[in-house]
C-alpha cells in the first residue's frame, strides 16, 4: 500500500469506526459472552462457572422448553403466512387509486408503530372474555364467544389474531414492491382475458415475490422470538402455560431464577433454529423467487 | 443515602412521612427515597452492576434467594450493637428476615389474610351475619346457600339458589351464575397455597419439597370440587368478569362473591371503591379447625441493604429507625396495616381505622401463621404449585397428577440449587460471618 493508499485507508476506517465500534461492544460482544455463559452457571451476582455442557442436557429433558417450543412454533406457522397473506391484500387495495388513498394507507400503517406494550394492553380488554370488545360484536351475530384468554385452547390464536394487527411494516414494503410492477403486464394480461384473480396469481405475486421472500424471512425471525405480546397478555404464560413462548420462558429463566446460563444455552437454541429455519424457507422458495433483470 | 421502594398512593405518602421525619430528625444523613416498580428485579441487575441503592424494599419472599445468591449484606453484627432482639418482633416475621441463621433484613410493614364476608349476603340466605363458618366444610355448605344461578325452566329463565336446585339441575350444570358465594381462584393470589387449611407445608423446612404430600392433594382436590359442583364452563365465564381488583368491579366489592380470603389492606379498597359494603372479617377456617386454628399467611416487606452499598452504616440506622415503635407505628397506621413490633401502644389499635386489625394481629401472632417457604427456590415452585392449581381448577388433570408433576419439576429446581450451594456453603458462610 502506497502512503497516499494507506491514508485514505485510515481516514475511510475512522469515518466508519463509530459503527465498527458499536457493533463490536454492542452486538458482537454480547453474543460472544452468551455463546460462553451458555457452558457457565452463571446468576449475574457471582462470578460464571464452567461446568460444560450441562446447560445443553437439561434443556433437552426440559419439557416446559419443548412446550414453550412447541407454542412459539405454532404462532410462528400460523402468523407468519396469515401475516404476509393480509398484508399483500392491504397493499394490492391500497395500491387502487381511489378518493382518500393516502389516508387510508396512513391508517393501516400506523398500529404498526404504536408501542407494544400499549397494544398488549388495549388487546387486554378487547379479548375479555365476558365483557370485551370482540365477544360483544360476536354476540350481536349471535355467536358466543370463547374466554379467549383464559381458554388454554385459545390463548395461541388470540395470539395469532393480534399479530396481525401489526402488519403496517411489511405492507408498506409490498407497496412499494407494487409500484414497480410494469403497468403493460397488466394491460396485456387483460388483453388476453385474464380476471383480476388471475392477474394478481400470476402477474403481481411473482413480480413481488423477492418482497413476499424478504418479508418472509423477516417474519420468521420476529415471530419465534415473539416477547412483548405474550408477557404483557399472559405473563405466566397462560392457563397451563399454553400461551408461554420460547422467549419468555428464556426471560423467566434469566430474570425470575436468575439462571443466566440456563438462559443464554436457550438463546443459542433460538439461534441456530432461526437460522436453520431461516436456510429451509430459501430453500423452499428460491426456485419461484422471480428477480426482475436478473 | 438511597432508598429504593416499592410503593404507591397513600402507602408512598406513609412511607416519605417516616422519610421526612428521620431526615429532619438529624443532619448526618438524608434519605432519598425513589419510587421503584418491579424492586426485586431491579435490585438484582444494580447489585450486579456494582451500583445499588443503600436500602431496598424487597417482599419477604425474595429474601432467601437474594441472600443465597450473595445480593445482600448480612445484618447479624450491626443488629446486635443496636440491641435489636428477636423478642421484639412477631416471631413469623422474625422468621421471614432470617436465611441459613443470619439476618437479612428487618420488616417493614407486616400483612396476614383473613375471611371477609359480605354480612348483607348472609342476612338475605337466612345466615346470622354475625357467624361466620368456623370450618372449611361449614363453609362449602353454606356457599351453597349464598350462590345463586339462572336455570330454565319450562323455557323460562328463573332465578334460585343453588340449595333449590334439583339433582338433574345439579347434575347438567345447565346454569349462568349469578351470585357465588365463593371461589378458591378468587381472588387467585394464594391458589398455590391452600394447603396450609389442610395441614400440609410444601417444605420440610430444608432440602425436600413436599408438593405432592397427601394434604395438599386433599387440598388440590377441595379447589378441584368447587369446579365439580358448579361447573367448569359456568365458574370460569363468571370469572371473565371480574374487573380489575383495585376497582369497583372487584367481585367482592361489587357484592357478586359472598366470601372471600383477602389480606389486610382489604378494608382500604371497600373504604375506596365500595363504602357502603357491610363486611366483616374473621380467620379463615380451616379443614380441621380442631387441630388446626387460626390459619392464615403471613407475609411482609422487607428492608435490606444490598451487597456493595456505599452506606451500610447510615443505612442501617435509617432501618433501626423505622423499626423503632412510634416511626413503625406511623407507617403501618398510615398503610392500615399491623405493627411488626410485638409491643405496640393503644393508641395505635384506637386510632387504627380498619375495624378487625385486631383479628389480623391476633393472625400474625397465631401458632399456625404460616410463612411462604423461605426456599431460594420458592419462585419457581410457586409457579410450578400455580400450574398445578389451575388444572385441577380446570379438571384439565386430576390434583394428584397435577401435583406429582409440581414436585418432579420442583425438586428438580431445588437439586440444582442444593448442588451449588453445597459446593460453597463454607466459603459463603466464613465470608458472611466476617461481614
Amino acid at each position: 500500500m502506497t502512503k497516499g493508499e494507506r491514508r485514505q485507508f485510515l481516514t475511510g476506517l475512522a469515518f466508519v469506526s463509530p459503527w465498527v465500534i458499536g457493533f463490536l461492544v454492542f452486538g458482537l460482544y454480547p453474543i460472544a459472552m452468551a455463546a460462553y455463559y451458555s457452558f457457565c452457571n452463571y446468576n449475574v451476582l457471582q462470578d460464571a462457572q464452567f461446568v460444560g455442557l450441562i446447560n445443553y442436557q437439561e434443556m433437552i429433558g426440559d419439557d416446559v422448553l419443548w412446550k414453550a417450543l412447541y407454542n412459539t412454533m405454532f404462532y410462528a406457522v400460523f402468523s407468519v403466512p396469515l401475516g404476509l397473506i393480509v398484508a399483500l391484500m392491504f397493499a394490492v387495495l391500497l395500491n387502487k387509486p381511489i378518493f382518500g388513498q393516502s389516508v387510508f394507507r396512513v391508517m393501516f400503517y400506523v398500529p404498526s408503530i404504536v408501542p407494544l406494550v400499549a397494544i398488549a394492553m388495549i388487546w387486554l380488554w378487547v379479548f375479555n372474555g365476558d365483557v370485551g370488545l370482540l365477544n360483544y360484536v360476536l354476540s350481536l351475530i349471535g355467536i358466543d364467544g370463547p374466554n379467549w384468554l383464559a381458554d388454554p385452547a385459545w390463548t395461541k390464536p388470540t395470539l395469532i389474531l393480534s399479530a396481525v394487527w401489526t402488519v403496517g411494516g411489511a405492507m408498506v414494503l409490498f407497496l412499494a414492491g407494487l409500484q414497480d410492477v410494469p403497468r403493460s403486464l397488466y394491460e396485456s394480461a387483460e388483453l388476453d382475458g385474464a380476471g383480476p384473480g388471475r392477474q394478481f396469481w400470476h402477474i403481481t405475486v411473482p413480480m413481488v415475490s423477492p418482497v413476499i421472500y424478504f418479508n418472509m424471512i423477516m417474519g420468521i425471525i420476529y415471530s419465534i422470538q415473539e416477547f412483548v405480546k405474550p408477557y404483557v397478555m399472559l405473563p405466566d404464560g397462560g392457563p397451563d402455560r399454553s400461551a408461554l413462548f420460547f422467549a419468555v420462558y428464556l426471560y423467566q429463566s434469566a430474570f425470575r431464577d436468575l439462571r443466566m446460563g440456563y438462559a443464554s444455552a436457550m438463546a443459542m437454541l433460538m439461534f441456530v433454529l432461526i437460522v436453520l429455519l431461516t436456510w429451509a424457507a430459501t430453500k423452499l422458495v428460491q426456485k419461484r423467487i422471480y428477480y426482475e433483470g436478473a | 443515602m438511597r432508598y429504593w421502594e416499592k410503593w404507591t398512593g397513600f402507602e408512598n405518602d406513609a412511607i416519605q412521612a417516616v422519610v421526612n421525619d428521620f431526615n429532619k430528625s438529624q443532619d448526618r444523613i438524608y434519605v432519598d427515597m425513589m419510587q421503584v416498580s418491579q424492586p426485586d428485579q431491579k435490585l438484582i441487575l444494580a447489585t450486579a452492576g456494582g451500583n445499588p441503592p443503600d436500602v431496598a424494599g424487597l417482599w419477604s419472599f425474595s429474601v432467601s434467594s437474594f441472600a443465597e445468591k450473595g445480593a445482600l449484606t448480612p445484618l447479624n453484627r450491626r443488629i446486635e450493637k443496636a440491641g435489636i432482639t428477636e423478642q421484639q418482633y412477631i416471631p413469623a416475621l422474625w422468621d421471614l428476615c432470617e436465611h441459613r441463621g443470619m439476618v437479612w433484613g428487618l420488616p417493614s410493614t407486616p400483612a396476614t389474610v383473613a375471611l371477609h364476608w359480605n354480612r348483607r349476603l348472609f342476612l338475605e340466605a337466612g345466615l346470622d351475619p354475625d357467624k361466620p363458618p368456623t370450618s372449611l366444610e361449614e363453609l362449602d355448605r353454606i356457599a351453597e346457600q349464598l350462590t345463586i344461578v339462572e336455570v330454565k325452566r319450562d323455557g323460562e329463565p328463573v332465578r334460585v339458589r343453588f340449595t333449590e336446585l334439583t339433582d338433574q339441575e345439579r347434575e347438567v350444570k345447565d346454569f349462568d351464575i349469578i351470585q357465588l358465594g365463593f371461589n378458591p381462584h378468587e381472588p387467585g393470589w394464594w391458589k398455590q397455597m391452600w394447603g396450609y387449611w389442610f395441614g400440609a407445608d410444601l417444605w420440610d423446612g430444608d432440602r425436600t419439597i413436599r408438593a405432592n404430600a397427601p394434604e395438599n392433594i386433599e387440598a388440590f382436590e377441595w379447589i378441584a370440587g368447587y369446579t365439580e359442583k358448579y361447573g367448569v364452563k359456568n365458574m370460569l365465564s363468571f370469572g371473565e368478569s371480574f374487573g380489575n381488583f383495585s376497582s369497583p368491579q372487584n367481585p367482592f366489592l361489587d357484592e357478586r362473591i359472598a366470601m372471600v380470603i383477602q389480606g389486610v389492606w382489604m378494608y382500604n379498597f371497600i373504604e375506596k371503591f365500595s363504602p357502603h359494603l357491610d363486611w366483616a372479617a374473621a380467620p379463615f377456617p380451616s379443614a380441621y379447625p380442631d387441630t388446626l386454628p387460626n390459619v392464615t399467611i403471613v407475609e411482609c416487606d422487607v428492608l435490606v441493604i444490598p451487597t456493595g452499598a456505599r452506606h451500610p452504616d447510615e443505612a442501617f440506622e435509617f432501618i433501626q429507625y423505622v423499626n423503632s415503635r412510634g416511626p413503625m407505628e406511623k407507617l403501618c397506621l398510615g398503610q392500615r396495616k399491623f405493627s411488626a413490633l410485638v409491643d405496640y401502644s393503644d393508641a395505635f389499635i384506637e386510632e387504627h381505622p380498619n375495624p378487625y386489625i385486631e383479628v389480623f394481629i391476633e393472625l400474625a401472632k397465631s401458632p399456625n401463621g404460616i410463612t411462604t417457604p423461605r426456599t431460594p427456590i420458592w419462585e419457581s415452585y410457586e409457579d410450578e404449585l400455580i400450574v398445578a392449581a389451575d388444572r385441577a381448577y380446570r379438571h384439565i388433570a386430576t390434583p394428584e397428577e397435577a401435583l406429582g408433576y409440581a414436585q418432579n419439576r420442583a425438586a428438580l429446581a431445588m437439586e440444582r440449587n442444593l448442588r451449588i450451594w453445597d459446593a460453597t456453603a463454607e466459603a459463603r458462610m466464613k465470608a458472611w460471618a466476617e461481614q
